[in-house]
């Protein structure tokens, strides 16, 4: 386990910013304790000071999961973010949809095609009247 | 009948024999020469010229034929060295080689001269000649010539000295004997040391690398500069340990695996540190704008205009040229470009 070189952290929050945009801070720099990245093999685990205390001293063969892996580093060192990630970023997420193609198919589609369908709850339409047209 | 055919035997006999004589008999017209020390024989006869011309199959077939006659010759050649049976009556016949007269080159170079000791150099600056001593000594108490050192040596045998004086000024209660037993071995240590040390300067000098140094010219690579830099900071009697650093110089030393391994922060650093770190850079990510490095900058643009320098001299050099290339006319010996061009710029001249 080590922490994320500067290379390492850019592509982390470049990755994460498409998702959360200017939200990535909270993440950094919480209220309620210190947080912080960690690489272990390949990939990247969010974790409190706590757990990265008691992780230090496990030793490295027998280390599985230390904290809440958001994604890997793949061998060219691009980031994958990871569906684990969810929880975290859910909170800050620009915007939920459900895709209406499938990724081959979305390719394929001429530009006026719908691609994602918004799902609202029930109370949506009466929250935000105002801007809805 | 019988008759013809005997005749034809008889014929037919001769021809064999003179077959066999012809294969052991070999025409030359000069002689060869011979080292049969070294198992060589050297023609000096001028070989067919016409057909060894080419590669085929001509030219195989004459070579072999060489071969074949000079071996023959050189073969009866070793047949009338003296020979003898090896290993008893019933062992093989060995002939006795002469000495070899024909001088091989040297396999591996010669030995290079090793560096004087220090007390050959003490010698050299003193003017001390070496002085050849006898081998033998006279023994007055022997009355006899004996040896300096060794076997029955002139001294008298010092395994049975039974008396050792105790010298003025020294410790009444020191074993003599322990003494110069002691001594003797410091003596012998000492000079094995002096031995060890010379042959370790020896070597280190057949070995030492030429460090590069620096131009009086000015034009230097950049990685040369940055080497010696290296080793001009090392050079202090505290190998560098107190050397102030250079402005750009980096802080972290050289690494003894010499840059094979990485180095990351530690695990448990300082973490309000790197939230800081992280936060700033997410600043900078967010910020939309170019960050300004001011040394790529100032380089990029000290390069251009060397460039641009470089471009006008050569372009200068080439007019130059021309002109007195269309002066001189025909006359053969033209000015042509004054300098070299550089190579960016000779594409666009034309």
């Amino acid at each position: 386990m080590r922490p994320l070189t500067e290379a390492e952290t850019r592509a982390v929050f470049e990755k994460l910013g498409r998702y959360i945009g200017e939200n990535i801070q909270l993440l950094v720099d919480r209220p309620d304790g210190t947080y912080c990245f960690r690489l272990h093999c390949d990939r990247v685990y969010y974790l409190s000071e706590k757990l990265l205390k008691v992780a230090a001293s496990v030793p490295r063969d027998n280390l599985v999961s230390p904290g809440t892996c958001f994604g890997k580093f793949t061998k060219t060192q691009k980031f994958r973010l990871s569906v684990t990630a969810l929880d975290f970023l859910a909170p800050y997420a620009k915007g939920f949809g459900v895709a209406a193609k499938s990724t081959q198919e979305c390719r394929k589609v001429d530009p006026m095609a719908i691609v994602v369908f918004h799902q609202a709850d029930v109370g949506e339409y009466v929250r935000n009247e105002d801007t809805l047209t | 009948m019988a008759a013809v055919r005997v005749e034809e035997v008889l014929a037919a006999a001769e021809e064999q024999e003179a077959e066999k004589r012809r294969s052991v008999t070999v025409e030359k017209e000069l002689e060869l020469e011979f080292d049969l020390g070294n198992l060589l024989a050297l023609d000096r006869n001028p070989p067919a010229a016409v057909e060894l011309r080419g590669a085929g199959p001509r030219r195989e077939a004459l070579l072999r034929a060489l071969a074949r006659d000079n071996t023959q010759l050189l073969v009866a050649r070793l047949w009338e060295l003296p020979a003898e049976r090896a290993g008893g009556a019933g062992g093989p016949l060995v002939a006795r080689l002469p000495e070899p007269a024909f001088r091989l080159p040297r396999e591996k170079p010669p030995p290079r001269p090793r560096p004087p000791t220090r007390w050959e150099q003490f010698a050299r600056l003193k003017g001390i000649r070496r002085r050849k001593r006898t081998s033998l000594v006279w023994d007055e108490q022997a009355k006899e010539w004996r040896r300096r050192w060794g076997y029955r040596r002139a001294g008298g045998d010092p395994a049975r000295a039974w008396l050792a004086e105790v010298p003025e000024g020294a410790d009444p209660e020191e074993d003599q004997f322990a003494r110069l037993r002691r001594e003797k071995r410091e003596r012998v240590a000492r000079n094995e040391l002096n031995r060890l040390r010379n042959l370790a300067r020896a070597h280190r000098a057949g070995t030492a690398v030429p460090a590069a140094p620096l131009h009086p010219t000015g034009h230097q690579s950049r990685e040369e500069l940055g080497h010696v830099a290296r080793v001009a900071r090392v050079s202090t009697a505290s190998l560098g340990r107190f050397q102030p650093r250079l402005p750009k110089e980096p802080v972290e030393p050289p690494s003894r695996s010499g840059g094979r391994k990485r180095r990351f922060e530690p695990l448990l650093g300082n973490l309000a540190a790197e939230r800081s770190r992280q936060l700033e850079l997410l600043r900078d990510m967010s910020s939309k704008k170019p960050v300004l490095d001011i040394t790529r900058a100032v380089n990029k643009q000290l390069r251009q205009e060397e460039a641009e320098a470089a471009a006008a001299k050569g372009k200068k050099q080439s007019q130059r040229g021309k002109r007195g290339r269309r002066q001189q006319g025909a006359g053969g010996v033209s000015g042509g470009l004054g300098g070299p061009v550089p190579p960016s710029f000779a594409g666009t001249d034309r």
